[in-house]
């Protein structure tokens, strides 16, 4: 038993690939735990990161600098009175965030945190992921419907709308770049997530810079299309608080709520790691083939330790500026406390066999949290569009350069 | 709950459906409990898909009949009451009122306390605007100005508290004058103020004003002629947008505005844009207008001589203000007594309320929520 657990790690394989069910479970529950822990501190952060963008101070009551709020809210959730309205239909009512929950969980099977780290290998990784993830919109039409109600009807209507029409610019944007992970010796590409970053290693860039500006522009595209099938700011029509009160999730409640929730924040996670696999390099780290070579390897490689380092200080930083009062002294401990255990994580990170590990991870992380923040700042920044306009800029403009550039990637992928 | 056709029958609606699904119109109710609708305005929406085709007001949710209560109060104790129904802009519903009676009785208030008023009540319009602003762009899904605009309107809602101590429903006027001098350091907070103000002006209209999104969202949107204007009575920023140059201000100045030099915006297409651009630029001439006064107030007594208990001749008056919302009415009927015989109110957000079925019929459900937005109506007010 032993040896079958600690086979696996001589390998060099994702535990899928080696089929090691041990470690494919410890992977399962690991990436699982890690988007929800990470959906929490979305939640964190985006309300904080608004907040200062509106001149607010955002959650402050419910530990150091509201930092336990997720916690707090998520209890609050649970404990609510879980209603199902009488005209509902009970069942489809029950099941729809059930499905969008799952949807945008299972695609979390292929995303390739490092070469080795991901659940598992697919040969058609990108192709699950916009399969898997689109059924979501199954989810959006089922709540709205079942929910027997105008305001959720109408959203689900816009939602759905939205969702299948920006997929289609959406999937273009991604076969250009798949297209060019066909542009080596072999002339054969590739549509597996781990295979998309090894091409771009081998091609030395990332395929945000290939054939400048032509990856570019898909990344753009597709980086507008993944707001909107996401339903975020300034594409949230389903869920415009101003008109439809909550869109599709209006009759839900509770625990009901908060899967959809947690869905939605899942689903934001997951494109822009379809965004930092396709165009941003993966897990590769900034500048891997300019600044090559052992010095620089551990240079970057210290990255890790440093960032969090760099957090314990912030937290320290915060200590020293609470007030001096007894009515902060549980917050302050808490805070130095929060900032010793970050601080004990950085030191970790500096040891030479889990830096090793986790310098992948590291990288991708911080590419995803990039575009996390880039979502806050869109909802902080942009009014909303209206319907007929959402569906204008969908086809009318995402639609037409998403198929130029294609044609324009192949022409040039067959010249090169 | 009464079956929403009842109030629809002028649009022809028929028969009520088993279900709304087997219809291709769509009946919803917005509000009285909708985010959107700025308090308790109910609008009952007739639409296909997303296409309105047709709308009906339901107001009354917040009816506390102030009219009704004048009839039985002296002309002093009415006064406050007036405040509380424009409340963003109570101070400019005070001069309306005062004015009025002043006008009955036929009393002057000195110049000083027409300067006062004129400050205040160009203040308390820049107020009523930035909370316009904040909650216009909110409703269309821009949440960072609301809180600009707020922090912004403290800064004028502070001036009150010092000069009245309320922040709000100020009171801030007596009939005859006002009651308060001005504070100690009145002047040099007003004049902070104006040099305050200007930068954080730009600063919205820096989000706003060439954001591609918010141009699609109120370009063309809520149309409305000036013919139609002045047919249903709309009057204030809306009307100017429209391309009338109507504002009372200049037309039949009151307090002290025929001293000040101001320019009043006008649009030309009367949609949802051109409101924003009129009440952006009238924020400016306000400052204009606050600035001419703060360097000219003159020294003087604050009060006209009236008599300590108010009994108008027998008559009736109107005399109208323009507020921030528009023209602000008030028709007194005295029959020589203490207590006014009748008080009729001419609101602004009342009569402008109307155009929202002219302005958003074949527009979209998102229009609906733009258009209540740039009609700046305060329920308060529309209801009384």
């Amino acid at each position: 038993m032993l040896d079958y657990i600690k086979s696996y790690l001589d390998m060099n394989a994702t535990p899928g690939q080696a089929g090691n069910f041990f470690w494919a479970t410890v992977y399962i529950f690991v990436v699982f735990g890690g988007v929800s822990v990470a959906v929490m501190a979305m939640n964190w952060l985006e309300r904080k990161a608004l907040a200062h963008f509106q001149i607010r101070l955002g959650p402050m009551r419910v530990g150091p600098h509201g930092l336990l709020q997720p916690i707090a809210d998520a209890l609050k959730l649970l404990t609510k009175e879980d209603i199902i309205p009488a005209q509902a239909d009970k069942f489809v009512f029950w099941i729809a965030p059930l499905i969008i929950l799952c949807a945008s969980f299972t695609v979390y099977i292929v995303i390739p945190f490092g070469p080795t780290h991901a659940i598992t290998d697919l040969n058609i990784g990108i192709l699950f992921m916009l399969g898997v993830s689109s059924l979501s919109v199954l989810g959006v039409v089922m709540a709205g419907w079942a929910s027997n109600s105008h305001y959720p009807l109408i959203g689900a209507l816009r939602s759905s709308a939205q969702m299948v029409s920006y997929e289609v610019a959406m999937g273009l944007a991604v076969v250009s770049a798949v297209l060019m992970t066909s542009l080596n010796k072999t002339g054969t590409g590739t549509l597996s997530m781990i295979g998309i970053v090894q091409a771009q290693q081998a091609q030395q860039t990332w395929f945000l810079f290939k054939f400048f500006p032509l990856g570019f522009i898909a990344f753009v595209v597709f980086a507008i299309a993944m707001v909107a099938e996401t339903n975020r700011a300034p594409f949230d029509l389903p869920e415009a608080e101003s008109e439809l009160t909550a869109g599709f999730h209006t009759e839900y409640s509770g625990l009901r709520w908060s899967l959809f929730m947690l869905g939605e924040y899942a689903a934001m996670i997951a494109v822009s790691s379809i965004a930092v696999t396709l165009w941003l390099g993966g897990w590769m780290r900034p500048f891997p083939h300019l600044l090559a070579g052992e010095t620089w390897d551990l240079v970057f490689s210290l990255f890790p330790g440093f960032t969090f380092l760099a957090l314990a200080v912030f937290c320290f930083i915060g200590v020293a500026r609470m007030p001096k009062h007894p009515y902060f002294r549980v917050q302050t401990i808490g805070l130095a406390g929060f900032g010793i255990v970050l601080g004990l994580i950085g030191l970790t990170l500096f040891a030479p066999p889990v830096r090793d590990r986790v310098f992948d991870i590291y990288w991708f992380c911080i590419k995803v949290a990039g575009f996390m923040y880039l979502y806050i700042w869109y909802r902080a920044t942009f009014p909303r569009y209206r319907f007929d306009q959402l569906m204008k800029v969908g086809w009318k403009v995402l639609l037409p350069i998403a198929v130029g550039v294609l044609i324009l990637t192949a022409i040039m992928g067959v010249i090169w | 709950m009464t079956d929403p056709t009842t109030y629809l029958s002028h649009l022809e609606l028929g028969q009520p459906d088993k279900t709304f699904l087997d219809s291709n119109e769509l009946i919803i109710n917005m509000g009285p409990q909708h985010p959107a609708t700025h308090g308790v305005l109910r609008v009952i929406l007739k639409l296909d898909g997303e296409k309105v085709l047709g709308t009906e007001c339901v107001i009354g949710y917040l009816h506390r009949g102030v009219e009704k209560i004048a009839e039985h109060r002296t002309y002093t104790m009415f006064n406050p009451y007036v405040d509380r129904m424009d409340y963003v802009a109570a101070v400019s519903n005070g001069l309306g009122y005062c004015e009025a009676v002043e006008k009955i009785l036929n009393v002057q208030a000195p110049p000083r306390a027409n300067y006062i008023r004129v400050i205040l009540a160009e203040l308390n319009r820049l107020a009523s605007h930035m909370l316009w602003l904040g909650t216009h762009a909110l409703d269309i899904g821009a949440m960072t100005p609301l809180f600009y605009t707020f922090r912004d309107r403290e800064e004028i809602l502070k001036i009150f508290e010092k000069y009245c101590g309320a922040r709000l429903t100020t009171h801030a006027f007596r009939i005859g004058g006002c009651q308060y001098e001005t504070y100690e350091g009145f002047e040099d907070d007003v004049k902070k103020f104006l040099d305050f103000v200007p930068p954080k002006i730009d600063e919205y209209e820096e989000l706003l004003t060439t954001n591609r999104i918010w141009v699609e969202r109120t370009k063309g949107v809520g149309y409305i002629s000036g013919d139609d204007c002045i047919a249903l009575g709309v009057t204030g920023p809306v009307l100017r947008a429209s391309g009338v140059k109507w504002d009372i201000r200049k037309a039949q100045p009151y307090a002290a505005y025929s001293d000040f030099d101001f320019e009043i915006p006008i649009g030309q297409n009367g949609d949802t844009y051109d409101r924003y651009i009129v009440r952006m630029e009238e924020m400016r001439q306000s400052l204009r207008i606050i600035r001419q006064a703060i360097e000219r107030i003159p020294e003087g007594p604050i009060m006209a001589k009236i008599p300590k208990v108010i009994k108008p001749p027998v008559g009736e008056i109107y005399h109208s203000i323009e507020a921030p919302k528009g023209e602000l009415g008030y028709f007194i009927v005295s029959d020589g007594s203490t207590q006014p015989y009748r008080v009729r109110v001419r609101p602004p957000s009342f009569v402008n309320l109307q155009a929202l079925d002219l302005m958003v019929r074949g527009q979209l459900v998102a229009d609906v929520i733009a258009v209540i937005g740039t009609l700046d109506i305060v329920l308060g007010e529309v209801d009384r």
